[in-house]
Formats: C-alpha cells, sequence, structure tokens
C-alpha cells in the first residue's frame, strides 16, 4: 500500500517536472537581460527553498526525537538532512553555472553562496557525525542534539553573512538585487517548479526513511545473531 | 532510610539499542538493607542495569525508583555510590586531591577530613600526596573503593567488583561491604566470582539475554555449590 | 553545594590536572607560534595588509590552537571512566559542563594571552591600543568558541574518529563568532577604536554567547546520559 502511494507519488512528482520543464523550455520566452540560461533559476531557487524547508523539518523531527525517543523522528531527521544536502548541493551547482554565465565566474563570496557553502558543510558534519557512531540509540541522540545546534547556527550564519558581505560588498552584488519585478508567467513557474521539487523531495525522504528503517532492522538482527 | 520505599523498584523496563532489546520488561524490587548479586553470563545485560540504577543510561520504557525517587535526582544520587570498571579517579592528581574532589562534589562538610580518614581506612594515608599515576595497581584499586564509599552511599552499586583485585583489596572491599550492610545499606552487584560474592549475599537474581529468569532470597544451594543457578535456570 | 561552587570545583579539577600535566597547554601554544611564523611565509610581514587581516590571522590561531584544548577536555574523562563517577556524583549536568566549559575558557584565555605580545612582536604590530575592549572582545568570542567546543568534545567523546570529528563539526559552527571577533579585532588593532557601525558585531557575539550556552546547557543532560 505504501509502496503504491510512494510510486504513485514519484510518478507525479516525475509528469510534474517533465510539464515544467516543457513549458520552461519551450512555452516561456527568453529573459531580456539575460537571455536563456535565466532559466535555470527555476531550478536554483526552488532547490534553496526546498533545502531550507528539509533542514526546518530536520530541526523539528530531532527536538522531537528528544523529547519522545521514537526512533521514526530520528529517520525522518536523517532522511530529511540527506536529501536536504543533495539539493543545496543542486542549488549551489546551478547557481555556479548561472555565475558563470552572467557573472562570467564561477564563484563569488556572496552572501548566498556563502551561506549555501556553510549550510552545506555543517550538514555533511551531521552525516559524518552518524557514520562514526555505531550504537543506534546513542548516534540518534548525539545527531539529535547535533541538528538543533547546526539548525541554530545555520540561521545566525544566515544573518552574519549577510551583514559581511554588505560591508565587503563585492563587484558584482548589484546584479542580483537589480533584476526587478518578474514577469508573472515566470513567477508561477518558479512557484509551480518548487512544488513539484518539494514533491519530488518528500518522496525520496519517504523512500530514504524505508531505507533507514530497513537498515536499523539489519543492525538488530545482527546484534541478535551475535547475542544467540 | 525509609521503611517504606524499596531502595530500588523497577517495573517492566526495556532499554533498547536501536531496534534491539538488551533489557527485556525487567521488573525487580530490592529491599533497603539487602545484598542482591545479579548473575548472567557476558552479555545479559548485567552492566546495561546497573548503568540505568546509577543514572548512566536512560530506559526507553518502564519505571524506575530509587529510594522511591528518580535517579537523576541530585538527593538520590548523593546517596548512591558506584565502582564500575575503571577505578574512576585522576592519575594526575594525588590520592587526597582526588578524595576531597569526590567529596566536595558529594557536598560533604568536612572533605578534607573525610577524605583524611578515607584514606587511612584504605591503608594510603602514607601516600596520600602521591599522585595517582604513581600508584601500584592494588593501591588504585584501595582508593576507588574509598571514592565510592566517602560520602557513605545508601545503595553500593558494584560491576564486577572483585574481578581483578588484589588479596589484599578482596578482603578490604569484603569487609566494608559488610559494614555497609551492617549500617542498613543496600548493595547490588553484578559478578563472575560466585565465591566471594555469595557470602555477602541475601538475594540473587539471573539475567539471561536481557530477561529476567530468576530472582529471589540466595538458594542454600548456591553455598555449597555457587554454580546451582546457573544449572538450575539454564546458561552454563 | 550550589551551582557555583560546583561548577568552580570541576574547573579547578580541570585547570589543575592541566597544569600537572599541560598537555594541551604546551601544545596548544606551540601549535599557536608555529601558525603565526608560517604565516609570516603567507604575506610580507612588514607590509600595511597585515594590519588589515590581523583579526582574520589571530582568530585563526586562537581556532586552530583551541581545538586542541577542546579535544582533551572530554576525552581526559575517558581514562579510569572519571566520567561515569562524575556524572553519578549529584553535580546537575549542566554544572559539569559550565565547569567544564570555564576551565576551557580560562586556557584559552593562556593560549591568547601568550600569542598576542608574540603576534605584535613579529609582524611589528601596535596591538594594545585600546587593551581593555580587545580583552572584552575576546573574552566573548573565546566564550562562545569554548562554549560549542565542550558541548561538541562531550558529543564525540566515545567516537572513534574524535580528534578529526570535533574540528569538522566545530568549525562550521562558529563561523558568525569567528566573523565577528575578526572584524572587530581587525578593527580594534589597526583602528584603536570600534567605529559605530560595527557595534552590530558587538552585539551578534553576546547574541551569539546567549543563544548556544542556552542551547547547551538546556541539552547537556541528554548528551551525557546514554
Amino acid at each position: 500500500m505504501r509502496q503504491n502511494v510512494l510510486i504513485g507519488l514519484a510518478l507525479l512528482a516525475g509528469l510534474w517536472l517533465a510539464r515544467n520543464l516543457y513549458v520552461i523550455f519551450l512555452g516561456l520566452p527568453d529573459e531580456a537581460a539575460q537571455g536563456a540560461i535565466y532559466r535555470i533559476m527555476f531550478f536554483h531557487v526552488p532547490s534553496w527553498f526546498t533545502c531550507f524547508t528539509a533542514f526546518f523539518v530536520a530541526g523539528i523531527s530531532s527536538m522531537l526525537y528528544l523529547g519522545k525517543k521514537s526512533t521514526m523522528y530520528d529517520t525522518l531527521a536523517v532522511s530529511a538532512v540527506e536529501v536536504g544536502v543533495v539539493f543545496t548541493i543542486i542549488g549551489l551547482v546551478t547557481g555556479s553555472i548561472w555565475g558563470r554565465i552572467i557573472w562570467g565566474i564561477w564563484w563569488t563570496w556572496d552572501p548566498r553562496l556563502t551561506w549555501a557553502l556553510i549550510t552545506c558543510i555543517v550538514y555533511s558534519g551531521y552525516l559524518m557525525l552518524r557514520r562514526a557512531i555505531d550504537d543506534p540509540t546513542a548516534r540518534a541522540k548525539n545527531s539529535a542534539v547535533l541538528c538543533i545546534f547546526a539548525f541554530a547556527s545555520v540561521v545566525i550564519t544566515y544573518k552574519a553573512i549577510d551583514w559581511w558581505r554588505t560591508q565587503h560588498p563585492g563587484p558584482v552584488l548589484s546584479i542580483r538585487t537589480g533584476g526587478g519585478n518578474m514577469d508573472p508567467a515566470m513567477e508561477a513557474m518558479l512557484f509551480s517548479n518548487w512544488g513539484a521539487l518539494l514533491l519530488l523531495c518528500i518522496v525520496l525522504v519517504a523512500v530514504r526513511m524505508k531505507q533507514e528503517d530497513t537498515s536499523r532492522e539489519v543492525e538488530s538482527l545482527r546484534r541478535y545473531a551475535h547475542a544467540a | 532510610m525509609s521503611a517504606a520505599a524499596p531502595a530500588v523498584q523497577i517495573s517492566d523496563l526495556w532499554k533498547y539499542y536501536g531496534d534491539y532489546p538488551a533489557l527485556k520488561s525487567i521488573g525487580l524490587s530490592i529491599h533497603a538493607g539487602s545484598c542482591l548479586s545479579l548473575l548472567g553470563r557476558n552479555g545479559a545485560g548485567k552492566t546495561t542495569l546497573l548503568r540505568i540504577l546509577a543514572g548512566l543510561l536512560r530506559p526507553q520504557r518502564g519505571d524506575l525508583r530509587i529510594f522511591g525517587h528518580d535517579p537523576r535526582d541530585g538527593a538520590t544520587r548523593a546517596r548512591i555510590g558506584i565502582l564500575g570498571h575503571g577505578i574512576g579517579v585522576y592519575e594526575e592528581l594525588s590520592a587526597l586531591e582526588n578524595l576531597k574532589l569526590f567529596a566536595n562534589l558529594y557536598g560533604l562538610p568536612n572533605a578534607a577530613e573525610s577524605a583524611k580518614d578515607w584514606l587511612k581506612r584504605t591503608y594510603l594515608d602514607n601516600v596520600s600526596d602521591s599522585l595517582v599515576r604513581e600508584f601500584s595497581r592494588g593501591m588504585r584499586q584501595r582508593l576507588a573503593v574509598a571514592r565510592a564509599f566517602i560520602h557513605g552511599p545508601d545503595l553500593l552499586l558494584l560491576d564486577e567488583p572483585f574481578t581483578s583485585l588484589d588479596d589484599r583489596a578482596i578482603a578490604l572491599l569484603q569487609s566494608l561491604l559488610q559494614g555497609a550492610l551492617n549500617r542498613g545499606a543496600t548493595i547490588v552487584m553484578s559478578t563472575h566470582q560466585l565465591r566471594e560474592a555469595m557470602e555477602l549475599s541475601t538475594d540473587v537474581a539471573l539475567l539471561n539475554r536481557g530477561k529476567l529468569v530468576f530472582q529471589g532470597p540466595r538458594p542454600v544451594e548456591m553455598l555449597q555449590d555457587p554454580t546451582w543457578l546457573y544449572r538450575t535456570y539454564g546458561e552454563g | 553545594m550550589n551551582f557555583v561552587s560546583q561548577t568552580l570545583t570541576v574547573a579547578g579539577k580541570d585547570i589543575r590536572s592541566e597544569i600537572r600535566t599541560k598537555e594541551s597547554l604546551n601544545a596548544a601554544i606551540s601549535f599557536a607560534i608555529v601558525i603565526l611564523v608560517i604565516f609570516s611565509f603567507a604575506v610580507d610581514p612588514s607590509a600595511e595588509q597585515i594590519k588589515e587581516m590581523s583579526g582574520g590571522l589571530l582568530w585563526i590561531v586562537f581556532a586552530f590552537a583551541g581545538a586542541l584544548i577542546l579535544n582533551r577536555s572530554f576525552a581526559r574523562e575517558l581514562g579510569n571512566d572519571c566520567l561515569d563517577a562524575l556524572i553519578c556524583s549529584p553535580v546537575p549536568s549542566a554544572a559539569l559542563f559550565t565547569g567544564k566549559a570555564a576551565a576551557n575558557f580560562v586556557l584559552l584565555m593562556v593560549v591568547e594571552a601568550v600569542s598576542l605580545p608574540i603576534f605584535g612582536v613579529l609582524y611589528n604590530m601596535q596591538w594594545m591600543r585600546d587593551p581593555a575592549t580587545l580583552a572584552a572582545v575576546c573574552m566573548l568570542a573565546t566564550w562562545g568558541i569554548t562554549i560549542i567546543g565542550t558541548v561538541f568534545s562531550a558529543l564525540t567523546v566515545n567516537l572513534r574518529l574524535r580528534e578529526l570529528m570535533l574540528p569538522v563539526l566545530i568549525y562550521p559552527m562558529m563561523i558568525p563568532a569567528l566573523m565577528a571577533a575578526m572584524r572587530l579585532t581587525t578593527v580594534l588593532i589597526s583602528e584603536g577604536t570600534i567605529p559605530a557601525d560595527d557595534i552590530i558585531w558587538l552585539r551578534l557575539l553576546v547574541g551569539f554567547d546567549i543563544i548556544f550556552t542556552a542551547l547547551s546547557v538546556m541539552l547537556i543532560d541528554t548528551v551525557l546520559i546514554g
């Protein structure tokens, strides 16, 4: 049953993305200032939203884990972080490609970029910590604590970097703010694609949760075998 | 010590490592003034249970009361003494500094006095200012015993206390434990050294793969034949 | 025994054993000096630019040297199962934590007090232009580093790759505090005072300290008890 729902949702996400791709490439005209490359924004911006949503969910479920000690919340937290990191990387890569075309450089220490990179590193640390702990209960507990710290730190960093980079403005910073208002059709597409990516994210998290449950089961079976 | 509340009251206690239950539905009541030997082979859950009693681990499910209170209450912990595998004293501090530290942590009114007193009782008064890292094995063990007893605990939790102790330390520990029992303290110890333990024990409990398979007064048979319980209830 | 004296007892114990062995203090101070020396090869030490990057250099040194101290903080308790003995004592986890954090704070401040004059001599820098404010900034930022470092020292104490994991986890978390400390130290060394529009960094530093101290004190019991 659960499997079928998942497959259905995955198909829906796939179709939605395919439809969006069709509209993005064939339905929408090139943007006046940026030309064809602006289309990458339809993936870049929503993946940024999606990763933040995922990390938020991970933070909340880590708190719930510490409160209720139910492994379900730990499973949700690790799955959300893992998928969130993937979307952070998608955001970084698409942003980098866009920057190469528009700014002429792959990377600049723009506040958003810096923040995304640090976030990616912080949450990779979370995934590394998990790999270093063998006992599943200690792993769940310690990584839940780390996840709460990570979220707090990432929120503070977001603000701090903004101040830092504003004080040392980069040569290309104004381009990002000077985009002006978006065409309504493009804005609608942005949100539509966010929906599609969020759905994809939910499917991936659900699949990952299932896999995490299975691996925990395998782990406990190994302990049973060891004890027998 | 209140006669009403048992020293340790456990009901339906479960401890999991992931999905694997290390302790399954443990129910145990240890009345004040008794000495319980916790038996079972390696991996049966003895250390896990003792660590839960000491407040070092939290069970996932079940209720645990020590003298009628939560084991993580400061006041409850002040009544518990632990002696585990490690000696629990600092190598780079002297014997006296170690005992003074723990006397202070336990909030004893005369920390220095109690520390000196316990150094005397464990025959370490002539080396009180030497660093622990210069101590021989036997001296360390005696210092560990002093550390566990310094605050006059009402409940002693001992994990394999006789393992790797020399004769002098065993004799000292046994006399201290007997003294503690005489003043009404409760002792819970896990042990493989059945002969040493059976002299003191009033009760025994046997753990088998996380389950409590026997609990009760020490059977008379065990004085003559300490392995009687293992043979009768399985798990050799 | 109240919370403060419990904290002081734990802190005193840590500082006393550190003074006996000097294992992390020696390592941290020599490490700090080595980085200061190596850095002279990265830039021309006589250049005016060094003033502009003084804060950055100093806080990289302090953060790196700090990791050596923080690594030892809970690892010191592992031998002989001392951590179990401490947790079993009636001292609340929060006092245990603040005590250990206070000890780390003192040790890291010692490293900074030794490194700063050496930095001044090696790079010919007038760093004593507003010593009181500089000390305040150092204390605020060091507390931020210490609080994150101590809580993660407890979190990683039972890990196989403890020494490697701790820096990987703490440096990204410390970035806001390090940014503020770098900026404030730079202006204090190059201009001798904190300009009005940099006061915001002082506020960030205070906010960082408060938020993470509160989080740590709230979560430390969960961290220490399995």
